[in-house]
């Protein structure tokens, strides 16, 4: 896959959302994350976004208080790994309207949802930020149009009730 | 909110755990969330089963485990809301992966929203499986997958797409039903479904090679009108980066024309205008821009050659390494790597901004150059690239230099012109950074040194003058305590002068100087003491001037804590005091060093027979880990106790760098025996070992006696005994072991009389081409271990090769097999191999010895293989 995995971590370390495309049992996962926050929160600014890391590269770039990383074959395109990075940010950002971390740490299944309409199995799937918006407002709709109908049937529920 | 809601919501949860202060709150925290989570779901409770698993998923996150939510996910998939459905989905993708075995429990509900008639649940179906399907999953819904490539909505085609990849990684088989329908997602507008298509044409060229010839055949032609038109395409706001409309199109397509390209000529005409446009064209000031051009270069390199474009594919590297931007100029690195195999000329041209790389405060670059340089360098540019690594080596930070002084030695290993400048290149980095180098780095240094006679004068005072103002790199000193071991009269009297030279006068005493520096210097480690202490005995014959203060460094470590070198310091003290008359011939000059031998092992060719060499190591008394040969090896070796066991090529070195390798049978099959002179050092060894009578009151049995219940040191102990003319009956309380280590050295007749009653040789084995003939003895006060010396005589005109016995015994009695002799047994009886063995008897005097034997060998590379019994074991062994 051309992605491995995709990282969000932030500059305590903290994680943020973790996304693994090819197969990582576990004790893995863990040391993966630790091993590689290790490596990239102590990089300094103005060095190139990449670490060489286990045979793997390892692209990453810092938005405010969040690292974004993802884990690409040797071969891969590193700066093509950039712009797919900068898209995800740009995609939430449009979603969230000028997005910050606690957004994405009260909403991290929502940081989820949109990843799921940018990449499938480690490929990008969608290039156009309003498509990818788009479709996920509309299974939010989908949501909300549930929630009021259990939402209304318990209330009359509750009016029946109480007559 | 729901009127009816219990426990916290998510948002306040997250809340909770974000306002502790400290991990023990924090998991307090989440035990409650989960204990409350874990009664939810043994209650089946259905209104807040979304909202648990939500919580469970951060948790997670966190890193607490969460395998008792992992049913909760199929529940809520398989239940028939889309809320529910999407953070099932959700959930299983986070808390599983394909190796769980719950994962098979979901596929029919896959099948079932993958056939489902609101397209966001195929969507969810189709996001779930193309991230975490198994093999089995693939098998199974390939057919659904494969069908919605055709859906109506473009946003369902894409997803199925990026599916179908995940499949055919999983099962290739599957890929051929796969590749027309992907043919046909090439000629879609949608850009989602154009990416997507051409990386499942990408992935099927991948996994099938009937795939690839359909779609260079059919598909080439295609793709390349679609990068020209994306190419020339008018501005289009929804998919433009940087003035340039949809770049991850560009990327794809110019990856699949890549792999289309590759070992096709007409495939790869027909996109040379293409390429030569794209990468003309594209403006290189935005990543995005440099993002296609870097992808646009690798499929130039890839595909059939056309000149123009490959100067021009070098051009954009060489405007890439000039970038002011790290990330351009590391993929420039990157680029250039793979460009040396197509044209290295047009990559040396760079060289010198390459290897200003190596010096960027950037490591990730740093590495990357470095790497690069390595495969620059070529007999005609090693001077120069080595003396700029090496000033750089001063500079560089400490992290970095052991990455730098291996390749800095790999390189002048390998494209050194002459000798000298490798011993002064290595000079050099020994200076600097020592205490970096790895073994066999200095361990070949050694070899070359031995090899190169005219330069011995020279070496040994390049290294005297190195170790004067760089005495704290460990390996310099190691290498040095070596070379004025070995040539410290050439030192002194400054032989072997060469014109380059300037002339030093150093004393006898000077030299030693050094050397006693070396052993008290606090921070030497005990490899270089042991080596000095070996240097000093050296010199203690060569400088008479100096012999009385020689013996007094080397006595002072007769009290050192550390076993080995006491030891040394005991047994040298005795060769200087009692064995004048052969002292001279134990401590001459090494023999020159095998090269080839010591290549071999470095380049780990480990012999076949490892296992019967560890096999005996491990049999070994004491249950101290060392080669059976260790005893006499230690006295001279230069490996102290913690030395690697027999497998490590770093340990076997070290044994032949004083040319007692006792154990042919861990020597390399390929390589010659172990040099001649070996056997000659272990010949002196054993003649001190025997012939003098034995010495009761010689400090080193007071010693002996004194530590012998210390089991551990016995095997050293036993190997001091061998050396100080102990004979075995002189310590009649030293058990069984000890025995048994001198036996492996091959005792003299006489001494076979006093171990006890003597049995007649027999001949155990015979065939047309081999003979074995067994000397039985036995140990006094031990009736039921027979020790056996195997004598090996070649009946043909052949030499045998790689000769290997093997031997087994039933399980009454026990085998311990020592190294053989040798591990070529010369033609026509010429010459034998001795092998020890000791077999323990535990039902001695109701059952009779009984061996079955296996010997193999090579003639003329051919392997042959006798097998045989021996039954005719006298009756009361």
């Amino acid at each position: 896959f051309q992605i491995h995995f995709v990282l969000l971590i932030s500059r305590q370390g903290k994680v943020r959302l973790t996304k693994w495309y090819s197969t990582y049992s576990k004790k893995e996962r863990s040391k993966v994350l630790r091993e590689l926050s290790g490596v990239i929160l102590t990089r300094g600014p103005r060095l190139c976004n990449f670490v060489e890391w286990r045979g793997l590269k390892v692209v990453y770039k810092r938005y405010a208080s969040l690292y974004f990383c993802m884990c690409i074959d040797p071969d891969g395109n590193e700066l093509e790994i950039l712009e797919i990075i900068h898209h995800y940010v740009e995609v939430l950002d449009r979603y969230f309207g000028s997005v910050c971390e606690l957004d994405l740490i009260y909403n991290f299944h929502k940081a989820y949802y949109i990843l799921d309409e940018i990449l499938i199995s480690g490929e990008l799937q969608e290039s156009s930020k309003r498509t990818v918006v788009r479709s996920v407002a509309a299974q939010d709709s989908l949501v909300e149009a549930a929630k009021e109908q259990t939402g209304s049937t318990i209330s009359n529920i509750i009016a029946h009730a109480a007559k | 909110m729901n009127p009816f809601s219990s426990g916290t919501r998510l948002r306040d949860m997250i809340r909770a755990i974000r306002s502790c202060k400290t991990a023990a709150e924090e998991r307090a925290v989440v035990r409650k969330e989960c204990a409350a989570i874990r009664a939810a779901i043994s209650e089946n409770d259905q209104d807040y089963r979304h909202r648990n698993l939500a919580k469970l998923m951060f948790i997670h996150m966190l890193g607490y485990p969460t395998h008792f939510g992992q049913m909760e996910c199929l529940k809520l998939i398989a239940s028939s809301g889309f809320p529910e459905k999407r953070i099932g989905y959700l959930g299983l993708m986070l808390l599983l992966d394909e190796r769980q075995e719950v994962l098979m429990l979901v596929t029919n509900s896959l099948k079932q929203d993958l056939n489902h008639s609101n397209q966001y649940i195929i969507g969810l179906a189709l996001c779930a499986l193309g991230n975490i399907c198994s093999a089995e999953m693939a098998r199974d819904l390939a057919p659904e997958v494969e069908r919605l490539l055709q859906f109506r909505d473009p946003n369902i085609r894409k997803k199925a797409a990026l599916c179908s990849i995940r499949i055919i990684k999983k099962v290739p088989d599957l890929a051929e039903n796969f590749i027309n329908p992907a043919a046909s997602l090439l000629r879609e507008k949608h850009h989602g479904v154009l990416i997507t298509g051409i990386q499942l044409c990408t992935d099927l060229c991948k996994v099938s090679s009937e795939a690839l010839e359909y779609f260079r055949e059919k598909c080439t032609e295609g793709l390349v009108k679609t990068l020209k038109d994306m190419a020339n395409s008018p501005y289009a706001p929804e998919y433009d980066i940087a003035g340039i409309t949809d770049p991850f199109l560009h990327i794809r397509l110019l990856k699949l024309l890549r792999i289309l390209g590759q070992g096709d000529a007409d495939a790869s005409d027909c996109m040379n205008d293409i390429l030569a446009q794209v990468a003309t064209k594209i403006e290189s000031n935005k990543n995005a821009g440099n993002a296609i051009l870097y992808e646009c270069v690798g499929t130039i390199m890839s595909i059939e050659d056309n000149g123009g474009l490959r100067v021009l594919a070098i051009n954009i590297l060489g405007r890439f390494l000039s970038n002011r931007d790290n990330n351009i100029r590391y993929v420039a690195l990157n680029m250039l790597m793979k460009a040396i195999t197509v044209d290295a000329q047009a990559v040396q041209r760079h060289r010198a901004t390459i290897l200003e790389c190596v010096k960027d405060s950037d490591a990730s670059i740093r590495k990357k150059a470095l790497d690069l340089v390595y495969l620059l360098v070529n007999e005609s540019n090693v001077k120069p690239l080595t003396k700029e690594l090496i000033e750089y080596l001063e500079a560089s930070d400490q992290e970095f230099k052991g990455v730098l002084t291996a390749k800095i030695c790999s390189l002048v290993e390998k494209f050194s012109p002459e000798k000298i400048w490798y011993i002064d290149q290595m000079l050099k980095v020994l200076s600097e950074a020592g205490n970096f180098v790895k073994d066999e780095v200095w361990h070949a240094l050694i070899v070359v040194i031995s090899n190169a006679s005219d330069l011995h004068g020279y070496s040994v005072r390049a290294l005297y003058r190195a170790f004067q103002t760089s005495a704290e790199q460990e390996t310099l000193v190691r290498v040095a305590v070596w070379c004025i071991g070995e040539y410290g009269d050439m030192l002194v009297n400054n032989v072997g002068m060469l014109d380059i030279e300037e002339p030093i006068t150093v004393t006898e005493s000077d030299a030693v100087d050094a050397l006693e520096v070396s052993i008290k210097r606090h921070n030497s480690d005990l490899t270089t003491k042991a080596m000095a202490l070996i240097a000093l005995l050296k010199l203690s014959s060569r400088f008479p001037s100096c012999s009385e203060r020689i013996k007094d460094i080397i006595l002072q470590n007769k009290r050192s804590f550390v076993l080995e070198l006491q030891q040394r310091s005991i047994e040298f003290n005795c060769i200087l005091q009692k064995h004048q008359n052969i002292r001279s011939a134990l401590v001459e000059r090494m023999p020159v060093l095998d090269e080839a031998t010591f290549s071999g092992r470095r380049a780990g060719s480990l012999p076949t027979s490892v296992s019967t060499s560890t096999g005996t190591a491990r049999n070994l008394p004491n249950g101290i880990a060392k080669p059976a040969a260790a005893p006499v090896a230690d006295l001279l070796d230069l490996s102290s106790d913690d030395a690697p066991a027999p497998s490590s090529s770093g340990g076997d070195f070290l044994q032949d760098l004083l040319g007692v390798d006792l154990s042919p049978a861990s020597a390399p099959p390929g390589t010659s025996q172990p040099p001649k002179a070996g056997t000659d050092v272990l010949l002196d060894l054993l003649s001190i070992g025997t012939s003098p009578p034995a010495q009761s009151s010689s400090p080193a049995s007071n010693i002996l006696s004194s530590i012998q219940d210390d089991k551990a040191s016995l095997a050293n102990l036993n190997g001091l005994a061998s050396l100080t003319s102990l004979s075995p009956n002189a310590t009649s309380a030293s058990p069984a072991p000890m025995m048994d280590l001198l036996d492996g050295f091959g005792p003299s007749p006489q001494k076979k009389e006093e171990n006890g009653p003597a049995y007649p040789s027999l001949v155990a084995y015979e065939s047309s081409t081999l003979r074995m003939t067994f000397n039985i003895s036995k140990q006094p006060g031990n009736p039921q271990t027979t020790l056996i010396q195997a004598i090996f005589t070649n009946l043909s005109p052949n030499v045998y090769n790689d000769f290997l016995f093997q031997a087994a015994v039933p399980k009454f009695l026990q085998l311990h097999l020592d190294p053989a002799s040798s591990n070529t047994l010369p033609a026509s009886g010429n010459g034998s191999i001795t092998q020890s063995m000791k077999v323990t008897n535990s039902q001695h005097g109701k059952k009779s010895l009984v061996m079955r034997i296996r010997i193999a060998y090579k003639i003329n590379n051919k392997d042959v293989l006798e097998e045989g019994q021996v039954s005719n074991f006298p009756r009361d062994l």
